[in-house]
């Protein structure tokens, strides 16, 4: 992956929506400010994250092979963006599986034509997410130059949660050496904010599980696995946890809070969206980019840095 | 046997350690330990191999052999043995302590996985999405209906 994204087919899923809104609020004000076309995937549907895959991974596919057939056919796009960690996976893995099961792709024939479409043709899109679109449009220089307010001053620990780089096969373009993404070590999110003039930390929890599906009910584990991550990166140092995954930023927010209330242990890290930030730095109000939608509240932080 | 709870409260004792390289090194044990749990929990004999020369990588290999999501705490099986090799190399340099606490942060995450994922099934797979959650009868009844209903073979009244 090597390429300029300057007009792509965003792909918001259904978290971006509801408690996730932030995330596209951010990252439609900085494609704004970047001049990076993002042109929605019309009448799009859930990539089949959650319950369907529960009674059947290929049902998952097919909704997944949906979104991309209607960038690819209808709208004429080669590249879908998809900033959700969860979108980003399940777009990924029916492309491997589309190229690789028949019994994925016989599943993926009948359903569209069941439901009026074109199928989708494996290899007719290539799926990013907003990492990967920030990073080839502009990478660090392009975002150096941009940079009015800088993130100088400001420790992040960068946490890219588990479907980012897992399993590996579904990523074939990561893993390839200089200028690709690492499936171990990920760090493009740690390039674009220190170009953004953040002082990342080094948080040895960046691809730890976050509770994943149970982060977002009251769940004990989830909040002690959460608990661990944001005491993790107080140890380190951080003043704020950056994620680039609604599911894994929602989980972080609430069960911070849950951890204070139900075992009384208190965490100050803030936790915001890489887009907050990066949004921040390139000189947009802190309205702008959604901040005041999160639950953790950093405004405190960010004056304090002058950056709100 | 010791509970998860024991083990937790050692891994907050050991961070404290005025001895990082002993410390350390009993993390990594502790660890080991948390992963045998899992393992035999599976039914299975736990590996007394090594991988890139350390027990607790072949352990984590072992426990995600037929189990994709257990990748989920891949990572940070590694990134306990790099704290453990950070340690190991410069035991007297001035970070060492705060290497221990790092070392400390991950056991613990690893333990708390482990742990929360033997109490709750699905911990891992909205990750992984590698394979359905349950399989038995009432979901495949469940496909089935709906595959039957998309083909347009169910009478409606």
């Amino acid at each position: 992956m090597n390429k300029e994204y300057k007009k792509v087919a965003y792909y918001p899923g259904c978290a971006l929506e509801g408690s996730g809104h932030a995330y596209n609020t951010s990252t439609k004000a900085i494609g704004k400010k970047l001049g990076l076309d993002l042109v929605e995937v019309k009448n799009w549907n859930c990539c089949g994250a959650m319950e369907v895959k529960n009674i059947d991974p290929k049902l998952q596919t097919y909704l997944s092979s949906r979104v991309m057939s209607i960038a690819a056919n209808e709208m004429g796009f080669d590249t879908v963006m998809a900033p959700c960690n969860g979108c980003y996976h399940n777009l990924k893995k029916a492309e491997y599986d589309l190229e690789h099961d028949d019994s994925s792709k016989e599943v993926v024939d009948e359903l569209s034509y069941k439901a009026g479409h074109q199928t989708y043709e494996a290899g007719s899109i290539e799926t990013i997410h907003a990492l990967d679109w920030l990073k080839n449009s502009l990478g660090e220089e392009g975002i150096k130059e941009r940079v009015k307010n800088s993130l100088k001053g400001l420790k992040i620990a960068n946490y890219y949660g588990c479907m980012y780089t897992r399993p590996r096969h579904i990523f074939p373009e990561k893993d390839q050496g200089e200028g690709s993404e690492s499936t171990s070590k990920p760090h493009f999110m740690d390039d674009l904010l220190a170009a953004a003039g953040a002082e990342n930390v080094d948080y040895p929890l960046k691809t730890a599980c976050c509770g994943g599906a149970h982060t977002l009910s009251d769940s004990d584990t989830s909040t002690k696995l959460v608990l661990n991550l944001l005491k993790g990166a107080e140890a380190c140092g951080a003043d704020v946890i950056a994620t680039e995954c609604p599911t894994c930023h929602s989980g972080l927010e609430m069960h911070q809070v849950r951890a204070e209330t139900v075992l009384g242990e208190k965490t100050n890290v803030k936790v915001l969206y890489f887009t907050q930030l990066l949004g921040l730095a390139l000189g947009l109000k802190p309205r702008k980019l959604g901040i005041h939608e999160n639950i953790s509240d950093s405004y405190g932080l960010l004056k304090e840095k002058g950056l709100a | 046997m010791r509970s998860f709870d024991d083990i937790e409260a050692q891994i907050g004792e050991l961070e404290k350690s005025g001895n990082p390289l002993e410390a350390v090194a009993e993390m990594l044990l502790l660890g080991e330990e948390v992963l045998e749990r899992w393992v035999i929990g599976r039914g299975q004999e736990p590996t007394q191999d090594t991988s890139e020369g350390f027990r607790i990588l072949a352990l984590h290999k072992q426990g995600a052999r037929g189990e994709p999501s257990f990748n989920a705490c891949r990572e940070t099986c590694r990134e306990l043995v790099y704290h453990h090799n950070l340690i190991e190399q410069s035991p007297e340099d001035e970070k060492a302590g705060q290497w221990l606490i790092m070392a400390g942060v991950v056991a613990r995450h690893l333990l708390l996985f482990v742990g929360g994922k033997m109490e709750v099934e699905g911990l891992g797979e909205f990750c992984c999405s590698s394979k359905p959650l349950h399989q038995n009868e009432t979901q495949d009844q469940v496909m089935e209906q709906l595959k039957t209903g998309l083909r347009g073979e169910t009478t409606h009244a």
